[in-house]
């Protein structure tokens, strides 16, 4: 008997059209093992659109809805109260989402279906830019990266959009980050969202080699960086107000070594990359303050 | 049993009958009765469904595609800008086959802001996919919700219910609300072949190519098509199960008109009583009430105006750069009949400017006057 | 979606063949990514230690775990389907002990 650290099962079909090394599809993959096929996707335009494959194809193996780009949440809703009516509340309704149909055009319907508390757990895979469309910026795009819409000459900005702290003050049961370079975690919070009732939101850190033009080989390494730099904590909030960090970063490793590897950050100077260090470290001190376990 | 209800409570009545699932709607007026009677029967148990309190109509209506598509029958409501905020989805609803039904109040477009009535708002979604049914009294709404259902759920494609805001949604009539369990026998429970189920997994929607969405559209297509017979269909079986038959069309007095008066919804019922006026005064008028205008019944049309000498169209709309919508509709359905009759089209009542008996014998006296049209829009009501 | 699959993306000669609605009826194995390689893993068993991490990270889930028997105990052979890997080079990189060779393809 092979005693596997994630569920052995694969529900995920081989020959879906993602990009060598995508970091969503490693995702979705873990999410599937997790959530099992009782369960019901609804995907907005973003790369899993196409990932899919095309009609009359499905990579995923469950029921998928191919829905608008603002829709995730709304049709997730719509889903969840028909299987309720029906006597169906076992099956776990997922809206599965890309950051630019979470953080921007799709905020207001997320937004209301945790506001309702609808019954469905939401997941963005956050690969930080527009980049079914070919790499346009979105409100998730890190300060200082290119994109399409943030040439060298006019990188991003702004900061990226915090949605962690956006929906811990909408209140709901669960919310939980996650990366693919940590299967285990990944699958686990997966497991706990799906035993809880009410609007669950899980982000997913998902590196993408063509639009951070990074080595497809990397993906992994480039989200364990993502952690380890503390650029991304993998953590939880339960009811919006408790505040737990799942993976610890007692030495942080510099985020020049996770920069260094993109090739959207290659314009960076020394001191772009220094007010970088200090705001991951900042963040990381605000952090620390809403803890409950340190 | 009947009770004296104001068309927005008709609509409630018609979808509780239904045994709608799944509600989600948001406020607009003039539809907000619909969905407050509708939590109101939700809350006292009448009816076993499950309200959503959507913020905003493009999200209603991506939640009833939702619950559709799992196999639930959805349920929504809106008017005017509502419709026009929802006009992505109502594509998607129909390219998914989704079939759920809707009603919407007619309200015109803003701005300026307006409350009241006129046919823009529904008309600009006729290239959707979408079935639309206008009603001309408040039995007719609860009615039509109820064999909506019926048609779309067959055919899978949506249907719009549209009702005047005002002269109908705020009005009360009395009507007949039929019995649960006969409703029940007339419209079975909804059982789509393909739909959300892990126990049968299928993806909805994927990436179609050149080489694959013509078809798609085609069979949109051929499903319109034969609407046009089941809503009669359904109409006739409507009128053995409840005593009131419903087709695609509606005539009044024009077996023997010469003139014809071409028209939908509150104006068709209002030109009645022009019609039996004018009748005194011994001309041979009559009334074609375009009831559904998706699928467009042009073998209805060709048939009735090609009867008569003259026609004329009263469009409560109006394509902007062109004409009223049903005069553009209906001089296309006559074009390739030899022996089609000139026919004129009046635009009148825009942001609900009343429409009364005097102002359509007016309309018909003026046309009267006139051999054949000499531009495509005749303006009444409106001071130049 | 257990039936009999297709060996190439399905195109319906008329909508006669078709549901009604844009739904699926197959699975992507027809998709042999395979073919989208430049460079192909090769494990090697000599060094591989069953740790199970290049299974895990696949994208493609295009590594199966066999179960083998080594030295009297069962273990979790690690098995590459180059019907799908794409060759993206993360099971080389994650290994932790430099057990998967590559080769370029087409030599």
């Amino acid at each position: 008997m092979i005693k596997t650290t994630i569920p052995q099962e694969e529900v995920l079909k081989s020959g879906h059209l993602a990009c060598p090394g995508c970091g969503a599809s490693i995702a979705m993959r873990y999410a599937l093992k997790a959530l099992g096929k009782n369960t019901s996707l609804d995907i907005p335009a973003c790369c899993w659109s196409v990932i899919d494959g095309p009609f009359p194809h499905s990579a995923v193996g469950v029921p998928l809805f191919h829905t608008a780009f603002e829709t995730a949440a709304s049709t997730a809703s719509g889903i969840r109260a028909a299987y309720d009516v029906l006597g169906k509340k076992d099956v776990n309704v997922v809206a599965w989402a890309g950051d630019g149909g979470t953080y921007d055009i799709g905020i207001q319907a997320l937004s209301a279906a945790a506001e309702r508390n609808d019954n469905i757990l939401y997941v963005c895979y956050d690969n930080e830019a527009y980049m079914n469309t070919g790499i346009q910026r979105s409100s998730a795009t890190p300060w200082g990266a290119w994109t399409t819409t943030t040439p060298v000459k006019h990188p991003k900005d702004r900061p990226k959009k915090d949605l962690v702290a956006i929906f811990a003050a909408h209140r709901i049961p669960y919310i939980a980050t996650a990366t693919v370079a940590f299967p285990e975690d990944f699958v686990k919070k997966f497991q706990k969202a799906k035993e809880i009732k009410g609007t669950k939101f899980i982000l997913i850190h998902s590196p993408c080699p063509p639009g951070w033009k990074t080595r497809p080989e990397d993906t992994i390494k480039l989200s364990r960086l993502a952690v380890r730099t503390r650029i991304f904590p993998l953590l939880e909030v339960e009811k919006g107000i408790h505040w737990k960090l799942t993976m610890n970063v007692k030495k942080p490793v510099p985020v020049i070594e996770y920069l260094k590897l993109q090739g959207r950050f290659r314009h960076l100077t020394e001191e772009d990359v220094k007010f970088i260090q200090e705001n991951v470290d900042w963040e990381w001190e605000l952090l620390m303050k809403k803890l409950e376990n340190k | 049993m009947r009770k004296p209800m104001i068309g927005n409570h008709a609509v409630s009545w018609g979808a509780t009958l239904s045994r709608v699932q799944v509600i989600a709607a948001y406020p607009i007026t003039p539809q907000t009765q619909v969905v407050e009677l509708l939590s109101e029967i939700c809350a006292e148990k009448k009816l076993d469904a499950k309200f959503i309190k959507v913020e905003s109509e493009h999200s209603a209506m991506a939640a009833c595609i939702g619950a559709s598509a799992a196999g639930a029958r959805s349920f929504t409501a809106t008017s005017a800008q509502g419709l026009a905020l929802m006009h992505e989805m109502l594509h998607w609803a129909s390219g998914a086959r989704t079939p759920v039904v809707m009603a919407n109040i007619n309200r015109a477009m803003s701005p300026p802001w307006t409350i009241w009535t006129d046919q823009n708002d529904s008309l600009s979604q006729r290239d959707t996919g979408w079935m639309q049914v206008y009603c001309q009294n408040n039995q007719e709404v609860l009615d039509s919700v109820i064999q909506a259902y019926k048609v779309s759920e067959k055919l899978l494609l949506p249907t719009m219910v549209i009702l005047d805001a005002f002269v109908l949604s705020h009005t009360m009539e009395v009507v007949d609300v039929p019995d649960q369990d006969k409703v029940d026998k007339y419209l079975p429970p909804f059982k789509p072949e393909y739909k959300l189920d892990p126990e049968d997994p299928h993806a909805f929607g994927g990436l179609t190519g050149p080489d694959g969405y013509f078809e798609l559209r085609y069979e949109m297509q051929e499903a319109m098509e034969q609407a046009k017979s089941l809503w009669e269909k359904t109409g006739k079986e409507f009128g053995e199960m409840f005593g009131r038959e419903y087709g695609l069309v509606e005539t009044y007095k024009a077996d023997d008109a010469d003139f014809l008066i071409i028209s939908s919804a509150t104006i068709a019922s209002t030109a009645r009583v022009a019609v039996d006026r004018l009748r005194e005064g011994g001309m041979k008028i009559g009334i074609l009430r375009i009831r559904v205008f998706r699928p467009f019944p042009v073998e209805r049309v060709r048939e009735i105006v090609s009867s008569v000498k003259k026609a004329m169209v009263i469009d409560r709309n109006i394509s902007f750069g062109a004409s009223g919508i049903f005069y553009q509709e209906v001089k296309a359905a006559m074009y390739n009949v030899s022996n089609r009759p000139p026919i004129f089209g009046i635009v009148t009542g825009l942001g609900g400017r009343d429409v009364g008996v005097k102002d359509i014998i007016q309309m018909v006296e003026d046309v009267d006057r006139m051999d054949s049209p000499r531009s495509d829009i005749i303006f009444k009501g409106v001071r130049i | 979606m257990e039936k009999k699959q297709p060996d190439k993306k399905v195109i319906f000669k008329s909508v006669k063949e078709m549901p009604p609605m844009p739904v699926s009826l197959y699975d992507v194995s027809y998709n042999k990514t395979g073919t989208w390689r430049n460079v192909r893993p090769v494990i090697n068993y000599g060094k591989c230690t069953y740790c199970m991490i290049c299974w895990k990270f696949c994208p493609e889930a295009a590594i199966t775990l066999e179960p083998v028997v080594i030295k009297g105990k069962e273990k979790p052979k690690p098995v590459i389907n180059y019907d799908y890997c794409k060759g993206c080079g993360i099971c080389w990189t994650e290994c932790p002990v430099d057990a998967i060779e590559t080769q370029e393809e087409g030599k």
